[in-house]
């Protein structure tokens, strides 16, 4: 399966049952807890993380906290 | 009016046809106030003053620290225990003394924030800390204040400018700070000298086209930086209509103090 995730095209092994929290996990993405998921345009709400299937063609960005400034 | 001193201090500025006498004149009128005298604020405070903006507030209650100087570049090491408001001050006026310099030697905090903001037009986040950045996001919103968002981390930083209402804000794209401690702070987990250099510059820049009245600002994207890579992109944002100070149905409808979320970036080291 062939999504975008940060700008890069990235294929990925078939799964059907793979949703977005899954997808968390499966690319070991840093701050899980906290990361912000924009899907498809959209800032997704953390409560669809585990109901939302990803599919092909979806793009995909991560948004990090980013706390620092002095 | 401009005098002969200023109009050859300000020369390249007024002969690029965007800014002109006039656009100097906006400067001169301009008021920005920068939140946090670090590592963002070092360069914002230096590249405003030198540029001639007129009113430039500094909110700031920290002294000069020794493990400062490896980044906050308007501290000098004589300046170490100096409170730092009071160090930028003098380096900008060192640079501009036609610049009005406004110090604050205080936290921010829903207490004093609305008050602070409202002789601006323009506000910078520079702080280190999320409850500082989401206090600075829902006061500019609720008082309709446009503002630049940056923040870095190690090797990485990012930024947005946000007009309230018109345009995504911070709770936008993070609708609420994560909890005390969970996302390290540059003390804990460091950050290379130069980053802040680079992400201060693009807030300031943002400042002087706002006050100029040209170009396009970074609105409704954000852009992140990465000097490993050295690549910088930018996400396309849009206002989400849940959000809990610009959305649709607002849950914050005043300024409060997000005191889960406190840290301290600077913290001196052990
Ligand atoms: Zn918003």
């Amino acid at each position: 399966m062939n999504i975008t995730v940060n700008g890069k095209a990235t294929t990925l092994p078939e799964n059907p049952s793979r949703t977005i929290d899954s997808l968390l996990e499966e690319l070991d993405v840093s701050q899980r807890l906290y990361v912000t998921v924009e899907f498809n345009g959209d800032v997704l709400d953390r409560d669809a993380f585990t109901g939302t299937p990803v599919k092909e063609g979806d793009v995909i960005e991560f948004l990090y906290f980013m706390g620092g400034g002095h | 009016m401009l005098t002969d001193e200023q109009i050859e201090r300000y020369s390249r500025h007024i002969i690029l046809k965007e800014v002109g006498g006039k656009g100097q004149q906006k400067l001169f009128d301009g008021r920005v106030l920068i939140i946090g005298a670090g590592g963002l604020g070092a360069p914002i405070a230096l590249y405003l003053a030198a540029a001639g903006v007129g009113t430039i507030g500094i909110a700031d209650a920290d002294d000069v620290d020794l493990s400062n100087l490896q980044r906050q570049v308007i501290h000098f090491t004589p300046d170490v225990g100096k409170p730092k408001v009071e160090s930028a001050r003098e380096k900008m006026q060192a640079i501009n003394p036609d610049v009005k310099v406004i110090t604050y030697k205080e936290w921010i905090s829903a207490a004093n924030i609305s008050r602070i903001i409202a002789d601006y037009d323009f506000i910078i986040d520079g702080t280190d800390n999320f409850a500082a950045k989401f206090l600075i996001n829902d006061a500019c919103v609720l008082a309709g204040k446009p503002y630049s968002h940056g923040g870095i981390l190690q090797f990485d930083g990012q930024t947005i400018t946000v007009k309230p209402k018109e345009s995504a804000c911070y709770r936008c794209i993070f609708p609420e700070p994560p909890p005390k401690d969970a996302i390290p702070s540059c003390s804990q987990a460091g950050v290379i000298g130069v980053l802040p250099g680079i992400i201060g510059t693009l807030q300031a820049t943002e400042a002087i086209k706002y006050l100029l009245g040209i170009g396009d600002p970074l609105t409704n994207r954000l852009l992140t930086y990465s000097a490993l890579r050295m690549k910088f992109r930018e996400i396309p944002l849009k206002r989400n209509h849940s959000c809990p100070v610009c959305g649709d149905n607002p849950t914050i409808t005043e300024v409060v103090d997000e005191l889960d979320a406190l840290t301290v970036c600077d913290l001196k080291g052990p």
